[in-house]
C-alpha cells in the first residue's frame, strides 16, 4: 500500500533537540541521529476528535474558572488561522491553550513565583477551527515571569498552544509572543529557533480590525502545519 | 508556500492545558480486542526518570484499522475505540495506558507491519516532540516488520520492543524510553 505522505519536518524552522542556552534541554533530547522512515498508514492517520463537543465558555479564559467572576488583567482577543504549508485551511482541529495569569503566575502547584494567583483564572482553554481554519478565543494578556535557567532570567509573556492537525505527523506544540516585548531577545527558548524569520513567525501581530471598542485589544497568530505531498501513483509492476 | 510554525517546549505547566482530565484509559467495556496495560518511564541523559513528561499514543484497533478517513481498508472500525491516548506521569514517574492490543497494519508496497503503538514524547526541556514506536516483545511478526528492519544498527531495534508481564491475568507491557545514553531509544524522522 502506498500512502499520500506529508512533507518532512522543516528543521530550519524547528529548534534542535538540545540547545545549550536552555539548560533543561541539554539532557532531554536525543543525541543520536533520528532514523528516517517512510510514512505509512500509522503516520498519515491520527486523532481527529471529529465528534468533540466543547463546553460553552471553553474559548473564554476570562470567565471559564466556574466562579461566575471575571479574571483580572488586560482582556485580549486572539484570532488566527491554522493552515498547511500550501495555505490550505485545516478545519475542525482542536487547539489547546494554557498560560500564566496577568501577574505572571500559573495555576499549578510547581509554580512558586511570589505573584498573586487569580481565583477567577485557570489559564486553560480550548477552541476548534472552523471550515476556513479560523479560530478565536478571549483571554487576558499573560505577565512575564522569572525562571531559574540563568541569573535574573525572565520569560517574555507568551501563550502555549497545542494543535493536532489531520495526522500523527502534523502534531505541534508551540508558544507565541507579543510584539514589542523587551524580553524577547533575551529568551533562550525562543532563541532556540534557528532562524530570525522562524522566531518572527512566533510573534502575534496587533490586529486593530480585531480590537473591539470599549472591550479588548485584538491579536492575530497564524499556525502553519506540515503540508501534504501530491497523491502518489501506484508503482508499475 | 508558508513555512512551518516552529515547535516550542510544553514547559513545566503543560498539565493546565493538557492533562487536567485523564485521557489514558482508551478501552471501555465495549471495546473489542485483548485488554492490555502499557506503562513505563522516560529517562534523561543522566538516567533519571523524568517527572514532567507527557506521552501521547496512537494505534490501530484490534483488527488493524485506524479510526481515520485515510485508512480505507475493509477491516471493521470499532465505534468504541478512537486509538488515541495521553498520559502524564504518576508520583513514581510512570506513564500508563489502559488499551487493547492493535492488529497488524499494512506497510508500504506489499509489506505488513507488526502490531505497534505510535508514541510522541513531550517534556519540559524538549524543544521539539520526539516520535517513536512500541512493538510487542511476544510478537513473532517483529522479525519481518519493515520499520524495525529499516534500523541499520540491529542492537538498537531492541529499544523499541516492550517486555511482557502479567498483573491479575492482564498483560502489562513495559516500555521505557531513554532520551540519551548508551541505550538511547530509536526516534524517527518521519
Amino acid at each position: 500500500m502506498r500512502v499520500q505522505e506529508y512533507n518532512p519536518r522543516d528543521w530550519k524552522s524547528h529548534p534542535p533537540y538540545t540547545f545549550k542556552a536552555y539548560g533543561s534541554s541539554v539532557k532531554r533530547g536525543p543525541l543520536k541521529r533520528l532514523v528516517p522512515i517512510q510514512q505509512t498508514l500509522s503516520e498519515i492517520t491520527g486523532p481527529l476528535f471529529s465528534d468533540i463537543k466543547l463546553e460553552a465558555g471553553e474559548d473564554d479564559l476570562t470567565r471559564n474558572a466556574d466562579t461566575g467572576k471575571e479574571a483580572m488583567g488586560e482582556r485580549i482577543i486572539v484570532v488566527g488561522r491554522v493552515l498547511d504549508e500550501d495555505e490550505r485551511p485545516v478545519p475542525n482541529t482542536v487547539i489547546e491553550i494554557w498560560q500564566a495569569n496577568a501577574a505572571g503566575r500559573y495555576h499549578h502547584p510547581v509554580d512558586q513565583h511570589n505573584a498573586p494567583l487569580d481565583p477567577n483564572f485557570t489559564g486553560a482553554g480550548r477552541c476548534v477551527t472552523n471550515e476556513k481554519g479560523e479560530y478565536r478565543y478571549l483571554t487576558i494578556k499573560p505577565g512575564a515571569y522569572p525562571w531559574l535557567n540563568h541569573p535574573n532570567a525572565w520569560r517574555p509573556a507568551h501563550i502555549h498552544l497545542s494543535i493536532f492537525g489531520p495526522s500523527f505527523v502534523t502534531r505541534l506544540v508551540t508558544q507565541f509572543f507579543f510584539p514589542g516585548d523587551p524580553l524577547i531577545p533575551l529568551d533562550p527558548i525562543l532563541s532556540s529557533v534557528p532562524t530570525k524569520n522562524g522566531r518572527e513567525r512566533l510573534m502575534a501581530s496587533y490586529a486593530h480590525d480585531v480590537t473591539e471598542p470599549e472591550f479588548a485589544l485584538g491579536y492575530r497568530f497564524d499556525i502553519v502545519l506540515r503540508g501534504r505531498k501530491a497523491t502518489p501513483f501506484e508503482a508499475p509492476r | 508556500m508558508r513555512k512551518q510554525t516552529p515547535s516550542q517546549t510544553v514547559g513545566p505547566f503543560y498539565a493546565i492545558g493538557m492533562t487536567r482530565k485523564p485521557m489514558n484509559v482508551m478501552a471501555t467495556e465495549a471495546t473489542q480486542g485483548q485488554r492490555i496495560r502499557v506503562e513505563g518511564q522516560v529517562f534523561d541523559g543522566d538516567g533519571v526518570a523524568i517527572p514532567d513528561v507527557m506521552v501521547e499514543i496512537w494505534q490501530a484497533n484490534a483488527y488493524g484499522r485506524y479510526n481515520h478517513p485515510d485508512d480505507k481498508q475493509e477491516k471493521p472500525l470499532d465505534p468504541s475505540f478512537t486509538g488515541w491516548g495521553r498520559s502524564g506521569t504518576d508520583e513514581k514517574c510512570f506513564y500508563n495506558f489502559e488499551t487493547i492490543k492493535p492488529g497488524p497494519v499494512p506497510g508500504n508496497e506489499d509489506s505488513v507491519q507488526a502490531p505497534h503503538i505510535n508514541f510522541v514524547i513531550f517534556a519540559r526541556g524538549m524543544l521539539v516532540h520526539a516520535y517513536t514506536r512500541m512493538y510487542f516483545g511476544d510478537e513473532a511478526g517483529n522479525e519481518s516488520d519493515p520499520v524495525l528492519n529499516s534500523i541499520k544498527n540491529k542492537a538498537r531495534r531492541r529499544t523499541l520492543v516492550a517486555t511482557r508481564d502479567e498483573q491479575n491475568g492482564k498483560p502489562v507491557y513495559r516500555f521505557d524510553i531513554r532520551l540519551q545514553g548508551g541505550n538511547e531509544t530509536v526516534f524517527f524522522d518521519m
